[in-house]
């Protein structure tokens, strides 16, 4: 299984992976904003948490396709399923993948990134405890919307839209508990949410990913 | 017979208007699709019935599901 | 006799073949009578004239966009558990239904809010969790489109209609922590029928009851186009592997 996760983290990093990729979109979706709203400090800094949760979000979705996609062209999801490691923890494997090569990036580079939106200082701490609390949301769910689409050919539509709804709830929790917390007010009860579906995803869509694949090996 | 419906006409008749529309469409979308269906599959039957007579029985299997 | 004998794709043929010429009638007289009702002779209401007029196509529709997916959701898990293939059909042919019952909902809801509230949209838990629902309803259908194997595409979407229904609810739970204030235009609606006095109440209960009527028929006639389609699709494979 870790032999799989390294493997999985060389992939992505190597050129043409999906680990410069989702940093670069990233980047530069939120560099884009002043240009299109203007420059204004006090308006940037109030829609910053939202911008920065959907610029990461869309950034996830965009190497999600690159999950499964080349193991399923190059037989190697074949050999893995016939192989005596479970499904569930290829896929959880995967997963844990996506995010140390986009989730974690994102988290850390999105401070530097707030710097440029005029995040109100009382929020990074929100944004790096709402990032790490959600972005392994993105990957599992990613991953098992992947897991979905694995058979079918130029899916990336396709998974996107899949996915998109999927993620509403992560992004609703994660950006409200973002904005309560930078304008200083109680936002427990959207972390926790966060933190819960996350908590859930994790525990649950590996299982239900692991079945999707099994079932587009048939 | 029209009642009267104020100000709010063009509000009442517009959505009364695209209701009935996409209920229409989707009623003749259905339609639409149950027709093509059904012509190819009684289509195919003839075709089998003429061609796989002699060889093997008739219907047997997974296909024989329904007849229509 | 119990109702799993619907499941034998032949026998539920023969049962809905004779079924739906009554269905089309009772469909055509509750609907048609209840729009009639609520178009020409309900009473206006105080706050909102005449406008009043929309909830009997507002509400009925709401009612089964929602009840549609439930109805997926039932669909698919008997698919998933008993194998039936009638029951996942039933689910497939639903969607497009669903689909337009939700367009049809958050047009009347945009048309009636822009004289009402002044504006066509305002992000409200109620109308943002139709759109979210309409999202769910174009995936779904995209998922069954895209993939060729009956079979296979028959698990995907179940499995997606399972996963995506937590994700609804979860999101319809989501967007109540949104500021207060966005959704404070919702109180305005007329969307909970006991709210309603017994003049509107009874046009109202009549669409409803159309409205179900007419869902049932529309998954009846398209999921026995769905069987066919099903065994023409079979009769093609084999023709080509002979």
């Amino acid at each position: 299984m870790i032999a799989l996760l390294v493997r999985d983290i060389r992939l992505a990093m190597r050129a043409g992976g999906g680990f410069g990729l989702g940093l670069a979109f990233f980047l530069i979706a939120v560099v884009l904003v002043p240009f299109g709203v203007g420059p204004e400090g006090g308006l940037l800094g109030t829609i910053a948490p939202g911008i920065l949760w959907i610029a990461a979000l869309l950034a996830c979705l965009l190497s999600l396709d690159r999950i499964f996609t080349l193991d399923y062209e190059d037989g190697s999801l074949d050999l893995l399923a016939t192989s005596p490691l479970p499904m569930e923890g290829v896929v959880a494997m995967k997963a844990l993948a996506h995010w140390l090569t986009t989730g974690l990036p994102l988290t850390i580079a999105a401070p530097v990134l707030g710097l440029l939106l005029n995040l109100p200082e009382s929020a990074y701490y929100w944004l790096v405890v709402t990032f790490l609390l959600g972005t392994p949301a993105l990957s599992f769910i990613g991953t098992f919307g992947a897991a979905l689409t694995v058979g079918v050919k130029r899916g990336g539509l396709l998974l996107s839209l899949l996915v998109l709804p999927l993620y509403i709830p992560s992004l609703t929790f994660g950006a409200e508990a973002l904005r309560r917390g930078a304008e200083g007010m109680a936002n427990t009860v959207p972390l926790l949410m966060l933190a819960g579906i996350t908590l859930g995803t994790i525990a649950l869509l590996p299982f239900v990913a692991a079945q999707a694949i099994r079932i587009n090996l048939r | 017979m029209m009642p009267d419906l104020g100000k709010y006409e063009t509000v009442i008749l517009s959505s009364y208007g695209a209701s009935l529309l996409l209920i229409a469409l989707l009623i003749l979308a259905s339609w639409i699709r149950a027709r093509r269906v059904q012509r190819e599959l009684s289509r195919m039957e003839e075709h089998r019935r003429h061609a796989k007579r002699p060889s093997g029985p008739p219907d047997a299997g997974a296909g024989a599901k329904e007849d229509s | 006799m119990s109702i799993w004998e619907y499941a034998n794709p032949k026998k539920f043929m023969e049962t809905t073949a004779r079924l739906m010429p009554w269905l089309v009638a009772l469909t055509a007289v509750t609907l048609i009578p209840g729009l009639v009702w609520g178009y020409f002779f309900s009473p206006e209401a105080e706050n909102f004239g005449t406008s009043v007029k929309i909830i009997y196509l507002h509400v009925p529709s709401a009612f089964i966009a929602i009840n549609a997916w439930i109805m997926m959701l039932v669909a698919s898990l008997i698919w998933l558990v008993r194998r039936h293939h009638v029951s996942v059909l039933a689910a497939k042919a639903a969607a497009p239904i669903g689909l337009t019952m939700t367009l049809i909902a958050l047009i009347t809801g945009a048309i009636w809010g822009q004289p009402m509230w002044g504006t066509w949209w305002a992000w409200d838990p109620r109308l943002t969790s139709f759109l979210v629902l309409f999202i769910f309803y174009l995936g779904y259908m995209a998922l069954w489109e895209a993939i060729e194997n009956p079979d296979t595409a028959a698990d995907l979407t179940s499995i997606l209609c399972i996963v995506g229904s937590v994700f609804a609810l979860l999101s319809r739970y989501a967007t109540l922590f949104w500021p207060q204030g966005l959704h404070q235009d919702a109180s305005l609606s007329l969307d909970k029928a006991e709210h309603v006095a017994d003049v509107y109440h009874r046009p109202l209960v009549l669409s409803i009851i159309g409205f179900v009527l007419l869902f049932i028929t529309l998954v009846l006639y398209r999921t026995r186009t769905e069987v066919r389609a099903r065994r023409l699709k079979a009769l093609q494979a084999r023709e080509r592997m002979a």
